[in-house]
């Protein structure tokens, strides 16, 4: 019997090489458990017919090919959310509109872990077009939490996040827009990572925020997500927006690290006593083990909030306006060309969908145009350079994940209140730096505990430091 | 205050037909939505910023070396809802 509490891609590789286990066995492990836990909780909107032979061609490699030549995640078993194209396979961003929809191509990113020799178990549910914070916006029912059925596992990428924390999957790919690897990660007790953008391709990634969105890995540790990130990282001709990741310059300081907490902003109205009590633990452990916490200033920092949530809808907006029901998925009919796209539209798209497509088109719209969308991306530019000036005298910049632990499913019914959840998670994807959620303690909450994470940013390029950071952290 | 106008005309924009009731619930999120995020009008920026952190840059290649032609046209129309031979079938457009 595998123990897949206690795994990790690292001991999971070790036993493979060693042939204590096949890649048949753990894959069958991870089967049985889906098939323990996917009801209840709604991790999986398809688990894949062919895990069993995917994972027997893994064997035939540990068997043939030597060792050296062999990549840390051969034999690996992954869940990969719905919104990233696997050739041949279903995909749909967990919307209705894309019913029927069969992937014409591999995204960048399954190229690289079918040529590592991962295991792809199935799609994971999100919210809609990865909008959300909760996965309630998914059109096939929430994804609950592990830790608490009553409670959400966040979002958008909750399916993946729970498949990882519930052992339902040694590993699990998200994209990240405003926080949703993050987010769910921290909910859900696991490691979840936004790599700087452009470090990993989005080719192959259903887009919603082209200028916002980040794939990224989630796992059990952070050097599990390390292995993942870089297997899945470089420049990608398909993807002019990819570039090399990884910046020399931010070499890790070999000592102490100077760690950076933008106070006035990690204090703000909203946040949970429970998180700000766990935020504060975990700058004390950081300065137990050496390191130097200090205050900066980010003096744009506070509205991070309201430019994400006016440029990702604009962008959304114009991404999603190829779902048209002409090209694939839903086709609802009308009386003429113009209301087929009206009806497919309106059946198509859940509610959380249509209200951002409203919102990115008003924010666009002539006559608002300057004072919304042009105003925040000047206001996007000044919180880079804040970034680039506080990266100058430290090296990491500390915040909690979430204003709160998970909440229960239905509680948010206000799209304002689900919003303002991201407070500290678009920050980073606002300013393109990469981003970790770490496991750092719990919440009491009604007699049960709930995941609490601590967010660290590096500069941009500057992972090494970002899983540096994490690794002392953690361990 | 956005007016029930102003979401009809964002709907037809955006080829979505909302109901009565919808269109009244939209006009009250953008309210509260748009009264959130008019905050960043307090934020002067043009003076500060220079032309390069401000226009986004191109990253082109040549369009060179195509596939040949045909080799993802079934897959292709194979997605479409409606087809007829080698077309995407709609309805009349004029």
């Amino acid at each position: 019997m595998i123990d897949l509490k206690t795994l990790t891609i690292k001991k999971a590789h070790d036993s493979l090489i060693k042939g204590e286990y096949s890649a048949v066995d753990l894959a069958k492990a991870y089967l049985a458990e889906i098939e323990k836990k996917n009801k209840t909780l709604n991790v999986y909107l398809e688990v894949f017919d062919d895990v069993l032979a995917q994972a027997a061609e893994a064997d035939k490699k540990l068997k043939n090919v030597p060792t050296s030549k062999l990549s840390n995640l051969i034999g690996i078993p992954f869940a990969i959310k719905d919104n990233i194209l696997i050739m041949g396979r279903r995909a749909g961003a967990a919307s209705k509109i894309l019913d029927g929809y069969v992937a014409s191509y591999n995204a960048t990113v399954i190229s690289k872990l079918k040529e590592a020799g991962a295991v792809f178990l199935g799609r994971t549910n999100c919210d809609e077009f990865a909008m959300g914070g909760s996965t309630e916006n998914s059109a096939y029912g929430v994804t609950k939490n592990p830790h608490d059925l009553t409670r959400v596992a966040g979002g958008s990428s909750g399916g993946s996040a729970a498949a990882v924390a519930a052992n339902m999957a040694l590993a699990a790919l998200g994209s990240d827009t405003g926080g949703s690897i993050r987010e769910p990660a921290s909910f859900c007790g696991v490691v979840g990572m936004k790599p700087t953008y452009g470090a990993v391709s989005r080719s192959g990634l259903i887009a919603m925020g082209s200028s916002l969105d980040c794939i990224g890995p989630f796992a059990k540790t952070v050097e599990d997500a390390e292995i993942i990130f870089d297997c899945i990282k470089g420049r990608d001709p398909l993807d002019s927006t990819s570039t090399e990741a990884q910046n020399t310059k931010h070499k890790i300081p070999k000592t102490k690290l100077k760690i950076g907490v933008p106070r006035k902003f990690t204090e703000s109205e909203g946040i949970d006593e429970s998180v700000a009590e766990n935020f504060k633990s975990s700058l004390e452990v950081l300065k137990k083990r050496g390191h130097e916490v200090r205050e900066i200033s980010l003096s744009n920092v506070s509205y991070s909030l309201a430019a994400y949530y006016i440029i990702m809808p604009a962008e959304a907006s114009t991404n999603l306006a190829r779902f048209d029901g002409v090209k694939y998925g839903l086709h609802k009919s009308g009386d003429t060309l113009l209301a087929d796209y009206r009806e497919t539209r309106e059946s198509g798209f859940g509610p959380e969908v249509r209200r951002r497509i409203i919102l990115g088109a008003y924010v666009l719209s002539s006559g608002y145009y300057e004072a919304y969308y042009r105003k925040a991306t000047l206001v996007r530019a000044l919180i880079v350079r804040d970034f680039e000036k506080a990266f100058k005298e430290v090296d990491i910049i500390a915040t909690p994940v979430a204003p709160t632990p998970a909440w229960k499913i239905g509680e948010k019914s206000d799209p304002l209140q689900t919003y303002l959840a991201d407070v500290f998670t678009v920050v980073a994807n606002i300013s393109g730096v990469p981003a970790i959620s770490v496991p750092s303690g719990f919440a009491e909450v009604g007699g049960g505990k709930l995941p609490l994470g601590v967010q660290f940013m590096a500069p941009a390029g500057g992972e090494e430091i970002l899983f540096g950071v994490a690794q002392r952290f953690s361990n | 205050m956005v007016s029930v106008k102003e979401i009809e005309k964002l709907a037809e924009l955006s080829r979505i037909a909302l109901s009565p009731e919808e269109k009244e619930s939209l006009r009250k999120d953008m309210d509260s939505i748009l009264g959130y995020v008019e905050q960043i009008q307090k934020v002067s920026a043009d003076l500060i910023l220079g032309k390069k952190e401000l226009s986004p840059r191109n990253v082109m290649r040549a369009d060179d070396n195509p596939h040949e032609s045909g080799v993802f046209t079934e897959t292709l129309l194979a997605a479409a809802p409606s087809r007829e031979g080698q077309y995407v079938k709609v309805k009349k457009i004029l």
